[in-house]
């Protein structure tokens, strides 16, 4: 897990990108450890404010030089909303980074990169890495509808292999992302995919891709109440690497985690081979 | 009153920790984690999440929803079990100068007792104490603590076992007719401290799914909502020992203290010790500015002591 950093961090600029939200913060100390996939929180208002949860939000990407990391905030509820309003010169309390960011290849790879909406926000810095690394990337990016695509240009600045999609049609091919999904990897003998969304989708992208052969890395959206792994909210069913089952953090085992690990069909349940399980009198 | 001067020493035991401040069971998992905001050895002392003789798995997610200056939670005592937490966690919050406070639970009385034993002589443990109130068990709402005789018996069959020089608390539930009353089981049984409150059960519905939001139906609420319900138990009970009704045992007040203006309010009702935590949450940070505060609360109302308002909300005449 990544070393965070708190600081009172100063909103440089906020702009719309479709539906959603980019803050950049000025977060010098943060900047340098964030990786692709990380993810930063931030709290809602101030030392009074009745909302005391923190708000979890993928980094977008972060520029060392300039001492600054990127935040994509969609609205979503209360709290979302008042962190959507902040302007430049306002000052908002970021934790970063957080979690553990997606594995990078030690040579050249073809990747696959999945996404719904603004969850997709991490994986263009994975991209560029990818890239760095002598590798090649191509982009499936997913949403319900035209205004919740998030990235298609920065996808296309990297690649020209970028499938749009959306569920009612207006951009792109009309479906979900899981479509277009078996063809895509092999179009770029991908052998390995990353996603991002909710877990729903996750479920269907790794067993299409691990179905093919292809490793497949997923970054989670667990509701949490701390995000530095001290409050236990955020736990999902994960097959360790001794073979036995856990209940681990999203914040601080994951966000990413592969995709084969992750017990999909029983998230949301206590199964009865998970470590502890018989303690609640869950029995199989 | 120069703030940096103020005396936060306050006895434990046989020890003097050097402030009053400790984490609420549950909400710094085993110290690691609040380790990179805070350094765990400038808090009086480290609680950490509750330990029982075996490992849990906890209740399925979802195990938190927000609420009002608060928020629901339904974890159920996930946890690795005593074995692997004196094998790999007590030596490292040991290494730290951690001084801790070892939440400890079971099922039935024996395992109680079972968990207490394995952690005499372990390095760093300072204290236990005995979560008789989490809500979040198989048997809700018939915890160990919403009755004085089962109260009695945890709190006796654990002191029995647990090293002479180890204070042992008892952390009671808001949850019950008389708080007073379960205070006075707890003393008579040996109890060496109380701590209080633990959350109090509650219930939020999603409008969306059109059913309980967490997956256990009912959870915890703990945050500043409960403030004004624990700073009323801690007073009630210092009360009790006051008048005499109680032997006099020292009391960690805790329940949504956010400020050093909140740690002062817990201290005047009684308690001597000072526990945060869901803020821990909101701001991992917390601890040291609430010691700041706190020295500044002291220091602008002229006590050069923490440990003289302890109790001072009892002996303030009205005007």
């Amino acid at each position: 897990m990544a070393h965070p950093v708190q600081s009172e961090a100063e909103v440089l600029s906020r702009s719309t990108e479709g539906g959603y939200h980019r803050l950049v913060l000025r977060a010098p100390e943060a900047a340098p450890r964030v990786r692709p996939g990380h993810f930063a929180t931030l709290a809602v208002g101030g030392p009074n404010s009745a909302l005391l949860l923190r708000r979890a939000f993928s980094i977008h990407r972060a520029d060392v030089e300039a001492g600054t990391v990127e935040l994509v905030i969609a609205e979503r509820g209360e709290g979302t909303r008042e962190l959507a309003r902040a302007r430049p010169g306002d000052r908002l309390d970021l934790i970063a980074p957080l979690g553990t960011p997606f594995p990078l290849p030690d040579g050249p790879v073809s990747a696959l990169l999945v996404a719904d909406g603004y969850g997709g926000a991490p994986l263009f810095g994975l991209g560029e890495e990818i890239r760095r690394r002598g590798g090649q990337v191509g982009f499936i990016l997913g949403a319900a509808t035209a205004d919740r695509l998030f990235g298609v240009e920065q996808a296309r600045a990297l690649t020209q292999d970028v499938l749009v999609v959306t569920e009612d049609g207006s951009a792109g091919l009309q479906g979900r992302v899981t479509d277009p999904l078996a063809q895509a990897v092999k179009a770029i003998d991908a052998t390995v995919v990353h996603a991002c969304g909710p877990m729903p989708m996750l479920r269907e992208v790794s067993a299409i891709a691990l179905g093919l052969g292809a490793r497949c890395h997923t970054s989670v959206e667990e509701a949490m109440a701390c995000g530095v792994g001290i409050c236990m909210t955020c736990v999902l069913p994960v097959v360790g690497e001794d073979g036995v089952s856990r209940f681990v953090r999203s914040c601080t085992d994951g966000p990413v985690f592969d995709g084969a690990r992750v017990r999909w069909d029983d998230i949301g349940t206590v199964p009865p081979d998970l470590e502890g399980a018989a303690a609640m009198g869950v029995r199989s | 009153m120069d703030p940096q001067e103020i005396d936060l020493t306050v006895p434990f035991g046989p020890l003097t920790l050097p402030n009053p401040l400790t984490t609420a069971s549950g909400c710094a998992g085993y110290g690691r984690e609040l380790a990179k905001f805070v350094p765990l050895d400038e808090l009086g002392s480290v609680t950490t999440k509750t330990i029982m003789p075996y490992a849990r798995s906890g209740l399925a997610t979802p195990r938190m929803a927000e609420t009002p200056s608060g928020m629901l939670n339904a974890i159920g005592l996930q946890g690795p079990g005593v074995a692997a937490f004196v094998r790999h966690e007590l030596p490292w919050l040991a290494e730290r100068g951690a001084r801790v406070l070892v939440s400890v639970a079971g099922e039935r009385l024996e395992e109680y007792a079972e968990v207490a034993e394995q952690l005499n002589g372990q390095p760093g443990v300072i204290g236990l104490e005995l979560n008789i109130s989490c809500p979040n068990v198989a048997d809700r709402g018939q915890v160990f603590a919403c009755n004085p005789a089962t109260s009695y018996d945890v709190v006796r069959a654990v002191r029995e076992v647990t090293d002479a020089a180890l204070p042992v608390y008892a952390k009671l539930s808001p949850d019950v007719t008389s708080i007073t009353e379960i205070a006075a089981a707890c003393v008579s049984a040996g109890a060496d401290g109380l701590s209080m409150i633990n959350t109090s059960l509650g219930m939020a519905i999603d409008l969306d799914t059109l059913r309980p939001a967490l997956a256990g139906g009912t959870g915890g609420l703990s945050g500043p909502a409960v403030r004004p319900i624990a700073v009323r138990c801690v007073h009630q009970v210092y009360a009790a020992m006051a008048a005499g009704r109680i032997p006099e045992v020292p009391i960690i007040g805790m329940g949504g203290i956010r400020t050093g203006r909140d740690a002062l309010e817990f201290a005047l009702a009684g308690a001597g010790g000072l526990a945060v935590g869901t803020t821990l949450f909101n701001d991992p940070a917390a601890p040291l500015r609430i010691l700041d505060e706190l020295r500044s609360e002291l220091a602008a109302r002229g006590f050069a002591k923490f440990t003289d308002v302890v109790g001072l909300a009892h002996r303030t005449p009205s005007r």
